[in-house]
């Protein structure tokens, strides 16, 4: 027995010749090997160089682009409102029918009237479409105008707002360059595009509409997907025993989650619209739709999280006399919430920027008012600026970069704060 | 061999994990005067047995557990056991320390909190200080009841999840090598502790380290290929193995 185990020692060792650890082709290759590790850091750094560089383009040409679409150019104008007022009195538009009094009075004609009459005839035409609608707000704040002339800043029409953001033609742009010399004119930031909603003309539109409707749908996907889901991979780790069944539920978790989301659409427009006949455009629909969606990637995050989660602390808590629920809820949940939250993030992020299964389920509609509730029609960020994409007048093109800067900072506040979340819990754990 | 004072009392156990069979025909009692260590080479089925006497081999899936273990005489296989009450009764304290990622003052306080053994927060604190007084900890962590349990020594840990298994005021408390992940001196302390809980609890201790038995056991059980070999009086197992595999064990011919 030690014979046989000592022999094929011994004739190796006289085979083998000593190894030449300072010889050249060592030397080689240890050359070698230092220029392999240099080649790949170089080709990581020049991936992580080029998808910064990507992420630069694109936040600087919407800056660039955008900046503007938050601006909005006003001409100053002198209303004579006495002139349509017809024996109505202030008290009239401070009382109960005070709306129907206000449209009572035929604004428009008053904000023609009142350009015509301070910059010449033709002069209507230098105004937006929606101008009245100032004069409007300006009567509801202060009843007492309607007895005397005032001077009120209303936004001009698309062709001068472009002209005096350098972008319009020669013609309107001396127009522009007399008026500013006047004072009459200028450009500035603009609230309407913060406070209102969808509109035909440009100067009149706002990114509110489409704000609350995206943060409607994401509260109903929120409150839904995520206890739903985190509940579903608790369920599935904690207690389902392992057999076919549960191993079909996985593979269908996973298919789910990489479905196009198009086909979740059509599932929310064929489940919630045609069969519980649920309103059309709603927050509530887009918000169950896309919970749908949402659910499987939560679940996946979640099962990870909680498989993470060292089987001693289990072990402890068991020994301790924990039940399973107590288990859970007292130790495997807070440890795992971290992974849990950042896959819900990724989930919603994903939610937010979706449109097509929107469009399905009719969230594509012309809506030019905000959402007052879960089941009045809306419409969301994404969408609304893929409608304003497609819209022929030039004063879209600048709101549509607008409409995606505020996309983009939603989405970056929501991954801070998932950040933040996360850094929290690990704290306290 | 069996006294008066016994606590737990198996009978003819056989445990399964599947097909395969892990522990034969083994009959031992355990009592409260006398610390139980029980001995025996890897995958002997010392720490399988050990869990079969609070149910933790529950969670392991396709285990099965036949015979009778009984604690004060109630069969705790029965389906009238409760096994979130049981093993309150049977704490154990584990090879790897485990406290909770959570503050010393809530390692302690969760068992405790969870059975409803606490009227109020001054009865919690006096809770939380006489076991880890009772675990040779309290002054050690006195000033930092707050701080998290995981930054503790690992020697610190491992009395932190004894402290935490006497809170419960169990009635028997299971060791699966205990000092196996810590160095000498923590064992020392460790150790040091056991000698002095005895008798208030019935302490079964599983261990590798045979000067370990001697030191701390009043009897000793030697466990080979899921067999209980011997079981007798520390000294008797030690001196005068009645058994040649014991007796081979003991001298080191192989294990």
């Amino acid at each position: 027995m030690s014979e046989i185990a000592l022999r094929p020692g011994a004739d190796i060792a006289v085979a083998r010749t000593a190894t030449g650890w300072k010889s050249d082709t060592m030397n080689r290759r240890v050359a070698r090997r230092y220029a392999s590790e240099r080649r790949f850091r170089a080709v990581g750094l020049f991936a992580v160089v080029l998808s910064g560089g990507f992420l630069a383009f694109l936040l600087i040409s919407m800056l660039i682009g955008g900046a503007r679409g938050f601006t909005q150019t006003e001409l100053k104008l002198t209303v004579d409102f006495p002139s349509i007022a017809a024996g109505t009195t202030a008290e009239a538009l401070k009382g109960p029918q005070a709306d129907e009094t206000i449209a009572a009075l035929d604004l428009e004609t008053l904000a023609s009237t009142a350009a015509t009459a301070g910059y010449g005839d033709g002069s209507a035409a230098l105004l937006s479409d929606g101008a009245w609608l100032k004069l409007r707000s300006a009567l509801k704040d202060d009843p007492t105008l309607i007895t005397r002339k005032a001077v009120i800043w209303v936004p001009a029409s698309v062709d001068i707002d472009m002209a005096a953001k350098g972008k319009g033609d020669g013609e309107h742009k001396k127009i522009v360059d007399r008026l500013k010399a006047q004072g009459n004119l200028h450009t500035g930031i603009s609230t309407t595009f913060f406070t209102s909603a969808d509109s035909t003309d440009p100067t009149a539109v706002g990114i509110w509409g489409a704000f609350k409707g995206t943060l409607l749908t994401m509260l109903i996907t929120a409150l839904l997907a995520f206890p739903v889901g985190t509940l579903a991979a608790l369920y599935l780790e904690e207690y389902a025993p392992r057999n076919a069944w549960t191993d079909m539920i996985e593979v269908s978790i996973n298919n789910l989650a990489a479905v196009p989301s198009i086909i979740f659409g059509l599932l929310g427009l064929a489940v919630f619209l045609n069969f519980f006949n649920m309103p059309r455009s709603a927050p509530i629909v887009g918000g169950l739709t896309l919970a749908l969606m949402t659910m499987p990637v939560i679940v996946i995050a979640a099962r990870n999280a909680i498989k993470a989660v060292p089987p001693s602390i289990r072990d402890g808590a068991l020994a301790m006399g924990a039940s399973p629920i107590q288990v859970v809820f007292h130790h495997v949940l807070p440890l795992a919430m971290p992974g849990i939250l950042t896959g819900t993030i990724i989930g919603m992020a994903r939610a937010l920027g979706e449109t097509a299964p929107l469009i399905l389920i009719g969230m594509r509609a012309f809506i030019s008012s905000p959402p007052a509730g879960f089941t009045e029609p809306a419409t969301v960020l994404p969408v609304q600026i893929f409608l304003w994409s497609d819209e022929v007048s030039a004063g879209f093109v600048e709101k549509t970069s607008a409409a995606i800067i505020v996309l983009l900072v939603f989405l970056m506040t929501m991954n801070a704060t998932a950040i933040y979340l996360r850094n929290h819990f690990e704290r306290r754990w | 061999m069996i006294k008066a004072s016994q606590k737990m009392k198996a009978r003819d156990v056989n445990v399964f994990y599947g097909e395969k069979q892990a522990i034969r025909n083994v009959s031992i009692d355990v009592d409260t005067d006398n610390v139980t260590a029980f001995i025996g080479p890897s995958g002997c089925g010392k720490s399988t047995f050990l869990r079969t006497l609070n149910r933790m081999n529950d969670t392991v899936a396709g285990c099965r557990v036949e015979g009778s273990i009984e604690l004060d005489g109630e069969d705790i296989y029965s389906s009238g056991m409760d096994v979130v009450l049981l093993r309150a009764r049977v704490g154990m304290v584990f090879q790897k320390p485990n406290p909770f990622p959570k503050s010393i003052y809530e390692n302690i306080s969760y068992g405790p909190r969870i059975h409803g053994l606490a009227e109020n927060k001054a009865a919690m604190d006096h809770i939380v200080e006489t076991s880890l007084q009772r675990a040779g900890l309290w002054n050690e962590v006195k000033d930092r009841l707050n701080e998290s349990g995981t930054a503790l020594s690992g020697g610190q840990q491992q009395r932190l999840c004894i402290a935490r298994a006497i809170a419960v005021d169990p009635e028997v408390i299971l060791m699966d090598e205990p000092c196996s992940a810590l160095d000498p001196i923590a064992t020392a302390k460790i150790e040091e502790l056991i000698t002095e809980l005895r008798g208030r609890f019935a302490i079964v201790i599983v261990t590798h380290n045979m000067q370990q038995a001697a030191r701390v056991s009043q009897r000793t059980a030697f466990f080979h290929l899921g067999e209980l070999v011997e079981y007798g009086a520390t000294g008797d197992i030690f001196t005068n193995p009645t058994q040649p595999r014991t007796q081979d064990y003991i001298t080191g011919r192989y294990g």
